[in-house]
Formats: structure tokens, sequence, C-alpha cells
């Protein structure tokens, strides 16, 4: 669908830290409904790309558009709720908060509470701590977590901890998905429940994804497209069949057999 | 999915039903307050030493809605402001000034003029409920806050933009600067004349050549060193478990609304919230504005305590810290778990003071107990936990009564061996308080409760299982 405006339209884009060009010159398309991969090897600048576009780091140079609004040089909660929600490489739930109130919060980004409406509990409060309650069940519902959640976040096992990350982004209701690392430390059986998942919320959130992942099963099999990126600068971009061959990528992989994916 | 807002709409109650659930709390609090000082005070000074259970019943109110104000920043958005007394003095300065001075100007002199509501005296039997001396500390409480909220704004926008601990030294820098600021203060005025002659604001007097009969206007005749001493008493149980009900209120509405959780979220991992939509510095600072607001509340109601000497160093960096231990032994962001903290840490120097009253103190204990038992039996079953939870609750209530008992006998022995040696226990009190600090650190080091609340079903997993 070439003839669809651009969801996220990133041109340019650097950033460097000290002497260190972490990121060169990124540029990256995705239209409504993609599903992207961006991959490469350890240290290849893919986290440090979701860490510009969500606004942790401030970009030195290019262009940031989200559904046509620059989003370059916003404070990460402006990024979210312009619609682009992340999940993180090391998992950062609120430990100590509920499965269900993990969800709740990120909710946040579509309320309009106020400061007299909460400590007064007026009519509007009550109802939209009820749509809130009812839009988090109907999320852990979809993610297998319903039954856990009155437990606190710290205590699920790593699998389900992943899938709160995604559950939790989804809440904040957007229109670009970026997903890292979805499938680390996770095994055959929940990579496999992993696909079927990421499928279905992009064909039921209606969101476009971007997909950072080491497990190239994971990657070749669900993504439509794919971006190589190796120190900072990408190297490659198309169809996975085509990374797959593509001959500087099997060289930024050399010496790093990953046997799923075939590559090298 | 249908948009959120569409959906909270939807879900509305009617504005029967919410304006009954949502006032229903706050008339309960007020009737409680009316009842504890309209039946319980006079009830307890028909006691030995009644007046005495009264005076640490309104002292555990004042530290109640201090560390539950101080909970808010400390616990739930995991911020560390280690100035809260200077909020309180801030509050209690201002309120005093309205209270002091506005008597002088209205009536000529500062004595208190206290309706049944407001007093803590037990032979003074006015009449009314209310009067104009009530209305002028009502005021003062108000406006205590909201100036020490407007401190908070202040103090915390700068740091609490930036992430770190930088609050910390911006809070304990401005109770330092507070407090040399209240001693340099020219002498509380004495003379009704002179109050109503004193400009208000002088503050265009300060750009006149200096003259000879130069007056301080009254907003900076505050006692100075000496503390403002002729403040007139009209903090009693009323005001002070209205207060204290409102805090409490107001925290448990806060933390279970999209407040609360942003609050945690940024305790939690802040760079997780600013990602998931949390504006960190709003809400950090509404955190801090809301506790300032409390603490400032406190400090009017404490600066009108009977046997108080409204000061700066009696609100300095040890009142802080001791509003702090109570926070960190509640357990970090639990509102139950502070003002029971706060309770026990008022208590107790009391107790210890003279150990072998623990016989007069055990009648009570074992009622609050009870008491205690019984309300929490109740909340588990409005909330659906039932069966097996009120022996749970009995069970907590024998121990405390078995611990009391265990202490007890260990005050008599240790008189047996104290008296030959002439070791009183009560010159220890002290130091069994900080030991006792101490062990409750090392067995349960996150609090009473961690950040749960009394009344959570996941604090009580195996009686919940049970049920």
């Amino acid at each position: 669908m070439p003839s669809d405006p651009a969801i996220l339209e990133v041109k340019g884009l650097c950033k460097s830290f000290g002497g260190l060009k972490a990121v060169q010159d990124f540029s990256l398309t995705l239209r409504k409904g993609d599903l992207k991969g961006l991959i490469g090897p350890n240290g290849a600048g893919k986290t440090t790309v979701f860490n510009l576009l969500t606004g942790v780091y401030k970009a030195d140079s290019g262009v940031a558009l989200l559904q046509g609004r620059s989003i370059r040089g916003l404070r990460p909660f402006r990024i979210a709720a312009a619609g682009m929600a992340r999940t993180f490489q090391n998992i950062r739930l609120f430990g100590a908060l509920s499965v269900l109130d993990n969800v709740k919060l990120a909710c946040h980004v579509r309320t309009e509470h106020t400061m007299a409406g909460t400590i007064l509990r007026t009519r509007w409060h009550y109802g939209e701590e009820r749509a809130i309650d009812a839009r988090a069940r109907e999320l852990l519902t979809l993610f297998d977590l319903a039954d856990r959640a009155d437990e606190q976040a710290m205590n699920l096992p790593y699998g389900d901890q992943r899938r709160l990350e995604i559950a939790r982004a989804l809440a904040t209701g957007p229109t670009v998905l970026l997903l890292d690392e979805p499938a680390a430390g996770m095994n055959t059986q929940e990579k496999i429940e992993l696909r079927e998942l990421i499928r279905r919320v992009r064909s039921e959130f209606g969101v476009t994804i971007l997909l950072i992942e080491h497990d190239m099963g994971v990657v070749m099999d669900i993504c439509e497209r794919i971006t190589v990126l190796d120190y900072g600068v990408i190297i490659a971009e198309g169809p996975p069949d085509q990374i797959q061959n593509d001959p500087k990528v099997i060289e930024a992989y050399l010496g790093e057999p990953t046997p799923a994916g075939g590559i090298a | 999915m249908s948009s959120l807002h569409d959906k909270a709409r939807q879900l509305r109650p009617g504005i029967g039903a919410a304006t009954l659930s949502s006032a229903w709390p706050v008339l309960g609090v007020v009737l409680l307050a009316v009842a504890l000082q309209l039946v319980i005070k006079p009830l307890l000074s028909g006691v030995a030493g009644g007046d005495f259970y009264s005076k640490v019943i309104l002292d555990i109110g004042i530290n109640v809605v201090l560390a539950v104000s101080l909970t808010m920043v400390n616990g739930f958005t995991g911020q560390f402001s280690i100035g809260h007394a200077a909020f309180m003095a801030v509050g209690g300065y201002t309120g005093a000034g309205i209270v002091y001075y506005g008597s002088m100007y209205a009536y000529g002199d500062p004595a208190a003029r206290a309706g049944a509501l407001s007093t803590m005296l037990t032979d003074h039997h006015p009449g009314v409920l209310f009067t104009g001396g009530d209305a002028l500390y009502v005021t003062a409480l108000v406006a205590g806050g909201l100036v020490a909220a407007a401190c908070g704004f202040v103090v915390g926008l700068p740091s609490l933009r930036l992430k770190g601990d930088y609050l910390a030294i911006v809070t304990l820098g401005f109770g330092e600067i507070l407090r040399v600021l209240i001693q340099q203060s020219s002498d509380v005025s004495y003379e009704a004349d002179e109050v109503r002659a004193a400009p208000l604001v002088g503050l265009a007097q300060l750009f006149e050549r200096p003259r000879a009969d130069w007056q301080a206007p009254v907003w900076a005749r505050l006692g100075g060193p000496l503390g403002f001493s002729g403040l007139p008493f009209y903090t009693s149980l009323f005001w002070v478990f209205t207060v204290t009900g409102l805090t409490l209120l107001v925290a448990y509405r806060l933390k279970q609304s999209t407040f609360g959780r942003a609050f945690l979220s940024i305790r939690e991992d802040e760079i997780a919230a600013e990602a998931m939509g949390v504006n960190t510095t709003r809400y950090k600072v509404w955190a801090f504005v809301i506790s300032a607001f409390f603490a400032g509340v406190a400090g009017a109601l404490f600066a009108h305590t009977t046997g108080v000497q409204l000061s700066a160093q009696e609100l300095g960096f040890q009142k802080s810290f001791d509003i702090i231990i109570m926070v960190v032994l509640g357990g970090m962001g639990s509102i139950s778990g502070a003002a029971i903290a706060a309770a026990a840490v008022t208590m107790l120097p009391e107790i210890l003071r003279d150990p072998t009253k623990l016989v007069q103190w055990f009648p009570g204990i074992l009622v609050l107990t009870l008491a205690c038992a019984i309300a929490a039996w109740i909340v588990r079953a409005v909330r659906g936990v039932t069966a097996k939870p009120l022996w749970a609750a009995a069970g907590g209530g024998a121990a405390v009564i078995a611990l009391t008992a265990l202490g007890y006998t260990a005050v008599v022995v240790s008189r047996w061996i104290g008296h030959p040696l002439d070791i009183k226990l009560g010159d220890y009190r002290m130091l069994i308080f900080a030991l006792s600090l101490i062990l409750m650190m090392i067995l349960r080091p996150q609090g009473l409760f961690g950040v749960r609340e009394i009344w959570d079903k996941a604090l009580w997993p195996k009686a919940g299982r049970k049920g």
C-alpha cells in the first residue's frame, strides 16, 4: 500500500555520545499496519534508535514525524500522548504495583482527570475509573494475564512480564508500537505463542509495529520488511528473503552463527 | 475498542449515587470528630490521668497528618524530602499571625474565645459550639495550608524537574533559611493600639529612610528566637481529627486514582513512567504541593495546642526526621502504615516514660486492638473476604495482648533487678525507643506494610486463601 500516507517518517536521524557516533543518518518509513523488523549485531544502535524515537535521548539532527507531527525534541510523555508506545529490552515494569495497576496506569494519557474531581470524587471520576478498570481487564484477558491481575508485577514469571509490557504499552492507545526484543529470555513454546500474539495485536488494535529482535526465527517469520543496522548505519533494507541473502548483512553477522535464521 | 472517554461517559453513576458515595466519608469524619470532642473527651476527663490521654490522642492526630502527608512525597513518588517540618513552620507561623493579630485587632487581646468544639479545657463550658474566634482559627488553618502549599510549589518546581535527590538538599536548605528568617523577626506586639495602628503590609516602610519611630509591620513580629508566645489555644480533638480524617481521605482517594498510579509509577521507574505518558514533573510537584498543604495545616494545629511554644527550634531538622521515621516504619507508600506508625511512635516514648504505668495503658491498648480487629473484619467482610479473617484478626489481637503482657512482665522483672542497682527504665526510654526502631528495620526493612494497605487482600495471603 505505498499510496498510504506514512504513519511514522524518520529522516537523517543522528546521535553521538561524545566521540562515538551511535546512530548516523537513520531513515525509516512506516505505513499503517506495517510490521517491520530492526535487526543488527549487538551494539549496532537499535535500542538507541528506540530511545531517540521515544524521546529518552534527544537527537542531534534529523526529522521524526508521527502522523505528520514533528516529535523530535519532545519529552517522552508527549510522544506517548502523540501515539507512540514502547516496551523495554531490560523489562521496566512497575514492580511493586499489581499487574492490573500497571495496565491501568498506562491508560493515563487517554484520561481526563483533574485534582479536584479526584479528591471530591465526581460522577466523571467514578465513570472514568470504571472505564479504565474495564479496559485494563480486557487487555489482561487478551494477554492471558487476567488471573494474575492482583499479583505484584515483579512476582510474575519472565515470559508473563514480557507480555505484560506489551499489554501496558497497548493501554496507552498507540498508533505505533515499538517492541524491544520481546522474545528475549523466552522458551521455544513461548516464542511460538509470541509470534501469534504480535500478529493478533496488529490486526485487533490496528497498530503499526517496529520490532527489535535477536531471534531470527521470530523476525523472519512475522516481519514483512526488515532494516539492518550495523555501527549505527543502515546497511540493508528489504523483505526477509532478500535480507537473508544480502552479502553486507552476512558480513556484519560473520562469526555469529544463528542457525535459526540461516544467516552466516 | 471504543474510546475511553465514551466508555467513561457511559459508565458514570447517577448524580444521587455519586454524591452519596462521595460525601458519606466526609460526614463520617466530621461526626466521629464531634463524638470524640463532645463524648469521649468528657468521659476521659472523669478518669484519673484522662486529660493526659486526651493530649496524647491529640498529638497522635497531628502526627498522623504529618506522616500521611509526607508519605505522599517520600512514599508515593519516591522523592526524598527532609524538610517537612519547615512547611509545618510556614503553616504554623502563618496561622499564629492570623489568629494572634486578628484577635488583637478585633477583640483587643489575644485570649481564646473558643466554642465547645474548640477547647481542650475541662472546666470551659461556653454554651455555644462555634464562635467568632473559631472562625478566625479556621481561617488560620486554611491559610496556613495554602501558604505552605505555595512555598511547596516554589521550592518543589525547580528541584523536581530533575531526576535524583536534589529535593533532599533543597528542602534542607529551605528549612534552614526559614529558621534564620523566623529567628530574625521582631518581638510579638502586646499592645492592641499598636497592632491597630501598625500597617498590615509594611512594604512601603522598607523603602523609606530609617526613622526613629520605625516599627516592624505585624507580619514581621513573630517573636524571634524566643518563639511566638501568648498564642490562644483553639486546637481540640474535634479540629485535629477532622483534619486527620480529611487527610487520610484525600490520601486514600489520590492513591486509588490516576494520580496515585502516576505517583507510584514515578517511584517504581521514572523512565518507564514517562514512556507511558506520565508527565513526571507535573505529578511530583502535585504530590509535593498537596503534602506541603497538609503539613501547613498540621503546623497551624500545632501552633494553637496547649502546652506548645511555637518556635523555629521546635520545628527544625529533628522534627522533620521524626516524621521521616514514621513514614519509613509504616512502609514507604502505605497510608495506613504511616498512620499506625505515627500513632505508635507518638505513644511509645510516653509509655516508656514510666513503663510501670503500662497497667494503665493496658485497657486502652486492649480496646484499641479489638476495635482495629473488628474494623478490619468489617472492611474485609464488605470486600467479600469472609470466614477465617475474624480468627486472623482475633489471633492478631491475642498476639498484641500477649506481647503487652510480656512487656509488662519484663518491666516488673527489670524493676526487681533495677531497684537495688537504682536503675530506672524510664531514664533509658529514648535508648529503648531507638533500639526498637533498629530492631524493626532489621526484621522488617520494608516497614509495616510496604506499599500495601492494611485492608489489602494481598497483605493477608494465608487468611484470604483459607476463607
